[in-house]
């Protein structure tokens, strides 16, 4: 009796374990989207996922009423855009909420709408600082 | 709580004494006067140290010149789909007449950046708003489109955006169903490079950008030492743009 309840409880706790590693990092494997520039995100990737939001919202704020832009703006949407967007065979930058891209490929299978790419560009502006490194990096 | 906040308000002014007034002895009856500066460190807020303005020279505006305009837009990504009714102007020329002599002249009209903008006082939202180094901005992410600050506007500086836009500029967001107006190219001001677009372009230095509050700055001196005007002075509102020969 006592073995079948350590091995009940062993069950349990799997069972219990098993849902919260799956509730905790989705199966993002099955998405397919264009490899980031760069080599590390400002974030850890687990943290961007929940809360990617909340931070490009707080940045927004600093940036728009306390004017605090560029390097400072750790957690600028365009920083985001530099370092996650993808490019075609014409080496031309792919629009970052066009189908199979970075934010849209996620953004798609959460069944969550973008409301910034309303206003936002949705490419880099001009020379993108991200792709040239990475071009340049001849370990990549 | 209170006592924090003494604490706090105390420490920011010894702060500030000390950055304030940097007087530094470089020899003996040498002095050299750290002197308020336009530029501020990486990452810090704005604060209302600064006060940016611009000097309009009507006497200097050429005529039939859009030199001021192109460069505003080309610079903004504000692009004119050929529908004048609808079509955003951050800028414009005006032309006055005086109806005595008919004499007729142009002179460029933006957003007047004013120390008291009705358009923030009648915003529902609070999207329009005034950074604290003067510059009157629209945050798009709470503005609603109602358009009361349009109305509120004695310049009409304003846009509202009709149609869905692409191809922005990455440092100027603009969207379908907000309101727009001249940010004094608050990208380039934040950059540190004390400049707009237009200034820049204007070949007849007719335009003067500047710190207001800095005495030493080329717009503060030329308002000293010469005559200037604010357009609807009765209004009270305390523009940032001055005009001049008008």
């Amino acid at each position: 009796m006592k073995t079948f309840l350590t091995h009940l409880l062993i069950a349990g706790l799997l069972l219990t374990g098993g849902a919260a590693i799956a509730t905790d990092v989705a199966d993002i494997s099955l998405l397919k989207y264009p490899e980031p520039a760069g080599e590390k995100c400002v974030e850890p990737a687990e943290k961007m996922r929940r809360e990617h939001m909340d931070l490009i919202q707080h940045q927004r704020d600093e940036t728009m009423h306390n004017g605090v832009r560029g390097i400072t703006a750790k957690h600028s949407l365009k920083g985001c855009i530099d370092c996650h967007v993808g490019y075609d065979d014409q080496d031309k930058a792919v629009s970052i909420n066009a189908e199979g891209q970075f934010c849209q490929s996620c953004h798609n299978y959460a069944a969550v709408s973008i409301d910034c790419f309303s206003c936002h560009r949705t490419t880099p502006d001009g020379e993108n600082p991200m792709r040239k490194s990475a071009m340049t990096n001849p370990h990549q | 709580m209170s006592e924090n906040m003494t604490d706090q308000s105390r420490r920011s002014f010894i702060k500030k004494a000390a950055t304030g007034s940097a007087i530094a002895t470089i020899a003996p009856g040498v002095v050299l006067y750290n002197v308020a500066q336009a530029s501020r460190d990486p990452g810090e807020a704005v604060t209302d140290k600064v006060r940016w303005g611009m000097l309009i020279d009507a006497n200097k505006c050429a005529d039939g010149c859009t030199d001021c305009v192109t460069a505003c837009h080309e610079e903004n990504g504000v692009h004119q789909l050929g529908r004048p009714a609808t079509d955003a102007q951050w800028i414009r020329k005006v032309t006055l007449r005086d109806k005595q002599t008919g004499k007729e002249y142009g002179i460029p009209m933006l957003c007047q950046h004013c120390e008291h903008p009705p358009c923030v006082d009648v915003c529902p939202t609070g999207a329009s708003f005034k950074r604290a180094d003067g510059i009157v901005l629209v945050d798009k992410h709470i503005c609603i489109g109602c358009r009361y600050c349009m109305m509120a506007c004695p310049y009409k500086a304003r846009s509202f955006i009709h149609e869905d836009v692409t191809d922005q500029r990455d440092h100027a967001p603009r969207g379908k169903g907000t309101v727009e107006s001249c940010t004094f190219c608050v990208h380039k001001v934040d950059a540190g490079e004390g400049t707009t677009a237009c200034v820049e372009a204007c070949t007849h230095n007719a335009l003067i950008f500047g710190d207001l509050n800095d005495p030493d700055s080329e717009v503060s001196r030329e308002l000293n030492n010469y005559p200037s005007r604010q357009l609807r002075a009765d209004l009270r509102l305390n523009q940032g743009v001055r005009y001049r020969n008008i």
